[in-house]
């Protein structure tokens, strides 16, 4: 293959060979390839395989014998006649591995829940090899636990795999192993100073598991029956080789999130020679794109039934970035971009992979319209605010999870989950205490004990007081979890695919984001009289009077909420992070606002105890009253410089309220999110459905099997959700008026 | 045109995707002196009641959406927009001036003589015509079709932009032959750009018990798509965009 040589060839820069070799494509749709006859049986085949593991209570097998690692499962195949793509991440399709070094514990209650246990053996090494969850539970102090088991700070990453860690993969195709190794064993050599500190000799550490990792990557491969010490040399190569170095991620890590990262523009340099020199057809490479997204789609963790109630529908986001413009002003959609969002038509609807695009208002029109199409017809695609991001981020950087931008191979992130800003307003009214147990979970402080109506200026003083604590405990406890984790459950392989220079982020969230901002908004502007239980604790409020709700793009509500993201953001500013990380916050919830909503007592803004909050930075349910734009502005009034890890908002709406037909839907749907990221929105996922399908899809799950819906960041199988949870996406705002 | 003009609004949708071409403020005005049998907004038939805003205050919140609404525009609706003719005038004049396009929603029930002012100001009309039968429509909504019949007209004579909404009630106006003479009395009007045929929905229908008014059409299902579909061909029989 010839290239346009640059920089890239001196040293690892996987950009400037992007930016020197790629072709933006501006046609439509109408060159893509309907699927083969090979890709349909083998998709039927997969197909088979997934309802057989849904009629099995979701869990189709267990490898429970075996710790996984890159080279730990012998090869394992759907169909060896019929894939373009190999590699399992065991040797059975949709068998799970386990992946004890996030936590043991984890491993044995996943296995129990599936009427499994540890075998005998594996319980021996365990009482010798110490994981990542025994080490944080060492290190956390009384106050960690006690706000953790009372869910001001839940979803962390303490007894699992911490994921949102992005490899370059595409590093594997353009370069071969053997020059990463190269480069990596220099990395090693320069790492020599005057005075070899702590930081210094964990770092040469990890180069050199790094470099344990790649050989034994190259081994996995061999195993295949592949070679990739050298470069790939057509398309096929390149998604193979980088689907290599996915695998032996997923084979090590069940980290929350597994993003992808953005690689089909990287990928469409090799398919456009391919075409050029006739080695492969259109349909050949749509083909090899369907049959890798075959095994995106395949991609399984085992989890523990408390991690998939509040994570909901065996997520496992293997997010790649779409589309995006590049800093030199082309726009980088390219055919390969076509292509990935074209498997959503020939394998049909699906949550994996987290199909995100990078939207700008200067993308080309008739790929935008695509979008709205695809949209509109699956359900299945976000959207993120290229305009925003690139400023900081540049124009190779991909979306950890749901919502998170990172440079890829030179960025990650410390995922810490989030705090529940809903019960630390509580926690304010409530001199610290706890409003479901009592229990003293927060600083001692004087609560408020007047029976008059609340006060804005001293529920904001003591509000404040709560976040100075929150904040610290927050920070603590990540810096604890994250040194546990580089300790016991190092992610080598992934980390082979960076830079060894790397910024890092520690990636704090918020939930209960609109409970809040209406509360304040109802303290303020309505009154609210806190109605006692007989231990003096606040448990409910009688609201007179009306107040401006978040959702209507009202100034007054819009302010506060403004001010509720600084306001955290400045306190998690100040406090001193594992590895220098630079604090950051999100306003995502996934599907966890239930969980969230459960754990918590009744709020100010007359939201009853237990009720689930809205996801990400949604306005609560049935409270934006002025049609879905004013919705898309309140939300777009948050500052993304002070949350510069995503803010989620979900948009549902029904096909009859976007326009009268399939063309005018499409435009109107355009406009939308050309309107909602001029003004500022950073994140948009879409759902276009009727509310009777998804009722209809609860009593009859088997009619709907790939019946997909986008939740706060990611996208679920409808019917793979718990019930509780398809209840909240009904009962949510869904855009009716017409 | 007076900018400090005040009218009377129900609400506003900040998201239109139906009432016009494009992305779409919709105002709804308070106030209608028609009763459709079906009416959906029966809340803003009262002419006492709702908001009051000046032209330049409701111009100025519609200003906020501009990125949205650059492709579409702004649709006055209701209520009936033409009941405050001089308001709309006023709204519609400003959104101009701010370079938006602009649509009234009417039942044309008020004299051309009152309206014409807004009518001439706004770039589209979307003329709700309730039945072809003026007997129908006056038992339908209270008032017989002349009056819309002749802004229609004037319309025509000063190539106004039409859009022709029309309701398909079962037992009342989803009825093939008023579907002909339908055709034959538009098929020869060049304003008329399109016809929408509206089937008959009962969403506002709790609307009317919260007002505690009897909901006369309870027993009466929305029309099947076939049947929609088969008024529809007649209208493009005559040569009509339906």
């Amino acid at each position: 293959m010839e290239f346009t040589s640059g920089n890239w060839q001196k040293h690892i820069n996987v950009r400037d060979f992007i930016i020197r070799n790629y072709t933006p494509y501006n046609g439509n749709e109408s060159f893509l390839a309907a699927p083969t006859e090979k890709t349909l049986k083998l998709w039927e085949k997969v197909k088979e395989l997934m309802t057989e593991e849904r009629n099995s209570g979701g869990v189709l097998d267990i490898d429970d014998k075996t710790i996984s690692t890159i080279t730990a499962h012998a090869p394992g195949f759907i169909d060896k006649e019929l894939e373009d793509i190999v590699g399992l991440q065991t040797d059975e399709p949709l068998k799970r591995a386990i992946m004890p070094y996030g936590g043991i514990r984890t491993v044995r209650s996943s296995l129990a829940a599936y009427n499994r246990e540890l075998s005998s053996e594996l319980e021996r090494i365990f009482r010798h090899r110490k994981t990542h969850n025994d080490g944080v539970f060492d290190a956390y102090t009384e106050d960690m636990k006690k706000a953790r088991r009372s869910g001001i700070i839940t979803g962390l990453p303490d007894s699992y795999g911490r994921g949102r860690i992005i490899g370059d993969y595409r590093r594997i195709a353009l370069y071969g192993v053997d020059y990463l190794l190269k480069e990596k064993k220099e990395a090693k050599e320069r790492f020599v100073f005057d005075i070899i500190n702590e930081e210094i000799i964990g770092q040469r550490e990890e180069i050199s598991e790094q470099i344990r990792a790649l050989d034994e990557l190259k081994v996995m491969a061999v195993n295949y029956g592949y070679d990739i010490s050298e470069p790939a040399t057509d398309t096929k190569e390149a998604v193979q080789w980088l689907y290599f170095g996915y695998l032996a991620a997923i084979k090590e890590q069940n980290g929350a999130a597994m993003s992808l990262g953005r690689v089909s523009t990287f990928l469409d340099i090799f398919a456009e020679c391919d075409l050029q020199s006739g080695k492969y057809t259109e349909a050949e490479i749509q083909e090899i794109v369907d049959h890798f997204v075959m095994k995106l789609r395949m991609v399984r963790f085992l989890r523990t039934p408390t991690y998939d109630e509040l994570f909901s529908g065996d997520p496992t986001w293997v997010t790649e970035a779409l589309g995006g413009m590049g800093i030199d002003g082309r726009h980088m959609v390219t055919k390969m971009t076509y292509r990935f969002m074209h498997t959503l038509v020939n394998l049909g609807s699906a949550p994996e992979p987290n199909m995100t695009v990078l939207w700008s208002v200067k993308l080309p029109e008739s790929y935008k319209k695509y979008c709205a199409k695809l949209s509109i017809e699956t359900s299945s695609i976000q959207y993120e605010n290229d305009d925003l991001m690139r400023v900081e981020y540049g124009d190779d950087y991909g979306i950890a999870c749901c919502v998170s931008p990172m440079k890829i191979g030179k960025q990650m992130q410390f995922f810490g989950a989030r705090a529940n800003l809903a019960k630390a307003l509580l926690y304010a009214l409530n001199g610290g205490k706890d409003e479901k147990s009592g229990e003293q979970v927060g600083p001692e402080m004087a609560r408020i004990v007047s029976d008059e109506t609340l006060d804005y200026d001293e529920v904001w003083r003591k509000y404040d007081q709560i976040c100075n604590w929150l904040s610290r405990l927050y920070i603590n406890t990540l810096n604890i979890i994250h040194y546990m984790h580089d300790k016991y459950s190092y992610e080598r392989i992934q980390m082979a695919f960076h830079d060894e220079s790397i910024f890092r982020t520690s990636a704090c969230g918020l939930a209960g984001f609109s409970v809040v901002v209406d509360s304040l908004s109802a303290i303020k502007y309505a009154k609210v009289h806190p109605v006692r239980n007989e231990a003096g604790l606040t448990t409910d409020f009688v609201i007179e009077g009306e107040y401006p709700m978040f959702g209507n793009n009202d100034p007054r509500s819009n302010e506060i909420a403004r001010m509720v993201v600084e306001h955290f953001m400045k306190k998690l500013y100040k406090h001193r992070t594992y590895r220098q990380s630079k604090p950051t916050m999100s306003i995502l919830t996934i599907t966890s606002n239930v969980v969230y909503g459960k754990k918590t007592g009744a709020t100010p803004d007359g939201r009853k105890a237990g009720e689930p909050f809205a996801p990400g930075a949604n306005p609560m349910h049935g409270r934006d009253s002025n049609g879905c734009v004013a919705s898309m502005m309140s939300v777009a009034s948050l500052p993304f410089e002070f949350s510069q890890d995503g803010i989620s908002y979900t948009f549902s709406i029904v096909p009859g309220a976007l326009g009268k037909n399939q063309v005018q839907r499409a435009d109107n749907l355009v406009s939308l999110m050309d309107g909602y990221f001029t003004e500022g929105g950073h994140h948009i996922n879409v759902n276009v459905i009727n509310r009777e399908v998804l009722m209809d899809a609860m009593d009859h799950p088997e009619l709907y099997p790939q019946l997909t819906i986008r939740v706060s960041g990611y996208a679920v199988n409808f019917i793979k959700l718990t019930r509780e949870q398809q209840l909240d996406v009904i009962n949510r705002t869904f855009h009716t008026r017409f | 045109m007076n900018p400090k003009t005040t009218g009377q609004i129900h609400s506003f949708e900040t998201f239109g995707a139906v009432d016009g071409p494009g992305v779409r403020f919709v105002v709804f005005f308070q106030g209608c002196p028609l009763r459709c049998l079906y009416c959906h907004n029966p809340d803003s038939w009262n002419t006492n009641i709702g908001r009051v805003i000046t032209a330049e205050e409701l111009v100025k919140e519609i200003l906020k959406y501009r990125s949205f609404i650059s492709k579409g525009g702004v649709t006055l609706s209701g209520g009936e927009p033409f009941l405050q003719s001089e308001f709309a005038e006023a709204v519609i004049t400003l959104c101009k001036q701010n370079k938006l396009h602009t649509a009234i929603d009417t039942s044309g029930y008020i004299p051309l003589s009152v309206c014409k002012g807004a009518v001439d100001a706004a770039d589209m009309l979307l003329l709700d015509i309730k039945a072809i039968d003026t007997h129908m429509a006056k038992k339908l909504t209270g008032a017989g079709i002349e009056n819309a019949i002749k802004l229609l007209n004037y319309c025509e004579s000063i190539n106004k932009r039409v859009w022709i909404r029309h309701v398909l009630l079962p037992g009342w106006t989803l009825d093939k032959e008023q579907a002909h003479s339908m055709g034959v009395f538009l098929k020869d009007y060049k304003c008329v750009e399109k016809v929408e045929l509206l089937p008959f929905h009962k969403f506002g229908e709790y609307k009317w018990e919260s007002l505690n008014l009897e909901y006369s059409l309870g027993n009466v299902e929305p029309p099947e798509p076939e049947q929609v579909e088969e008024i529809r061909q007649i209208l493009i029989g005559y040569g009509l965009n339906a």
